[in-house]
């Protein structure tokens, strides 16, 4: 069964991958070690795919660096969910296929709580009872769903467009 | 496009241009980038994005490409050097003319030195710091690996039209008082995501240099911003033209205006662990320190140099404080012992470091152990950013740096 991790405000990138711990300075092997880990060092050996993570407002503030995301991708975390996320996370995200869902529910979920989240239609089961989280424009599930912004650019030839002009 | 309609702020204007659409605040846009910024602590996701998944054979034009070794320069590890040599080698491949090796300078020092970002111009870096372009009306942005591989293979990428929020600069600073100071507090008093997903403009200060307007918009990225923009007027920026369609324009539409005093603002500090944690530096006397580090693309230039000289010149570092000068580029260190500053710095007890970023990152150069305090002109103070999880950064200008070098506990310069 997959749990949620809760998390508080303002959680920057050196707090979900310290800069010395980048795969520049380690290796690109070891990147699923290090998330967390001087912020909350149990959370690599014990978080298991499909995870959640719920956090406070402006996740991922601070840094472009975008193994920050790809170590919580590589450890499984099956979507973030949180009021607000720092913008360039939020784009490193989506340009790997990582769910973010934007609600604040970090004061009403306990954390190791058992849930399960289905990434397409946005619902979260925590203790068997069910709620929707707030839908992401269809553009964004649509490239999460393909694996991230070079998935989507290469099956369509294009970026990916939104409502762009 | 060469009609732009009215109402237009700076951010709209550019981003509206490039795309060839009208384009206002919360619209999609797909433009064309004049300049990618790429440093070596991203490069390597870059390269393993364009050759591996995008299967691109060659970078869109490598004209618009420039790359630099700041981050961990001299390379501190076999790891880190066998990185380098990568990336060294994948620049000699496409033919990137643009490179900056070890020692030239931090990245985006040096892209307003070489004159790579003009104004009404978009360019994006692999860094969170690229706000620092629209010191000269650029509108620079910082993405990560796989957003800079699409826009280097491609030549273009989508950007969200940010909102903006202006910052009307009234009066001039007190003595001792210096740009970072009008940073730290907009970051007290907008918070740490006070612009998340907007851009900034600075009004008012058209007497501004240009070492200061570098600081501003930077730090601008602690607010969250997606930009932060000067319009290019003053005598600092007389060497640079702006596009006949850029213009202030006084119809611009912003969702917040916000009225600075600089003639009543104090010396500012931001506490650990967070840059928004802002005090005035008078408040803070009681805080020992170990190191001051006195550098990065925020406060490591020659007007930083040299106001942090004015304040030692003929005096010592207390007793049991290091003070770290790192100069952001190698042109600032040249200029710096031509006036005679470095060794005004030297003579106080300063150690100097190679043009780079130093120990911001916590890398390498400086970085402070369990329990240690520094005083750093840098833009973070996060817990563990500058090394061991238990040590404490505070941030201040260069002018706090340097009178708390003198006395070894934060001191505002106006105490001295």
């Amino acid at each position: 069964m997959a749990r949620i991790w809760v998390f508080g405000d303002n959680i920057d990138t050196d707090q979900i991958l310290p800069g010395r711990y980048a795969p520049y300075m380690t290796s690109e092997a070891d990147l699923g070690k290090y998330p967390f880990i001087e912020y909350r060092p149990e959370f690599a050996s014990e978080v298991r795919p499909g995870d959640i993570i719920v956090t406070g407002n402006n996740f991922g503030c601070g840094s472009s660096r975008e193994y920050a995301p790809r170590a919580l991708r590589a450890v499984g975390i099956a979507a973030i969910i949180a009021p607000s996320f720092a913008r360039i996370f939020y784009r490193n995200a989506l340009n790997l296929g990582l769910p973010l869902f934007q609600a604040d529910l970090s004061a009403d979920v306990a954390d190791g709580a058992d849930a399960t989240i289905d990434r397409s239609s946005g619902v979260l089961t925590v203790g068997g009872y069910a709620r929707q989280l707030p839908p992401p424009p269809l553009w964004l599930r649509q490239v999460w769903d393909e694996g991230g912004v070079i998935a989507y650019y290469l099956n369509h030839g294009r970026l990916p467009l939104g409502e762009a002009r | 496009m060469s009609e732009l309609p009215a109402g237009l702020t700076l951010s709209e204007q550019i981003l509206s241009h490039a795309a060839g659409v009208a384009a206002r605040a919360g619209e999609l846009v797909i433009a064309p980038v004049d300049r990618c910024m790429s440093h070596d602590s991203l490069t390597p996701e870059v390269i393993e994005a364009l050759r591996n998944e995008l299967k691109a054979a060659h970078v869109f034009d490598p004209e618009r490409i420039a790359v630099f070794v700041d981050h961990v320069a001299p390379a501190a590890s076999v790891a880190t050097a066998n990185a380098q040599m990568k990336l060294r080698r994948w620049v000699a491949e496409e033919g990137i003319r643009h490179f900056y090796d070890v020692g030239v300078g931090v990245c985006h020092q040096v892209m307003i030195e070489e004159g790579l970002v003009a104004p009404g111009q978009i360019a994006i870096g692999t860094d969170s710091h690229s706000n620092a372009y629209g010191a000269v009306g650029c509108f620079g942005t910082g993405v990560g690996s796989r957003d800079m591989a699409l826009a280097m293979a491609t030549g273009q990428n989508w950007f969200r039209v940010p909102e903006t929020i202006r910052i009307n600069l009234h009066g001039r600073l007190g003595q001792g008082v210096s740009a970072k100071d009008i940073s730290l507090y907009l970051c007290g008093l907008l918070g740490m995501e006070g612009a998340n997903y907007q851009a900034v403009e600075f009004h008012g200060a058209p007497w501004m240099t240009l070492d200061s307007r570098e600081t501003l918009c930077s730090m601008t990225t602690e607010l969250g911003a997606k930009a932060g923009l000067f319009y290019p007027e003053g005598e600092a920026v007389a060497h640079l033209t702006p596009p006949n369609w850029l213009r202030p324009d006084p119809a611009a539409q912003f969702v917040r205006t916000v009225d600075v005093d600089l003639n009543a603002l104090p010396a500012q500090v931001a506490r650990p662990p967070e840059v928004n944690h802002v005090t005035p530096a008078a408040d803070l006397a009681d805080v020992r320190v170990d190191l001051v580090f006195i550098g990065t693309c925020t406060n490591g230039r020659l007007q930083d140099l040299r106001a942090a000289a004015d304040i030692l010149r003929g005096r010592r570092v207390a007793p049991g404080v290091r003070l770290l000068v790192i100069p952001a580029s190698h042109r600032i260190l040249q200029a710096a012992v031509e006036d005679g500053t470095l060794g005004t710095l030297l003579a106080a007890g300063a150690t100097v470091g190679t043009p780079g970023c130093g120990p911001c990152i916590g890398r390498h150069m400086g970085v402070i152990g369990a329990g240690e305090v520094c005083f750093s002109t840098a833009n973070r103070n996060f817990r563990g950013r500058m090394g061991d999880p238990e040590g404490l950064v505070y941030l201040g200008s260069p002018e706090t740096a340097a009178a708390t070098a003198l006395t070894g506990r934060i001191t505002d310069v106006a105490s001295l």
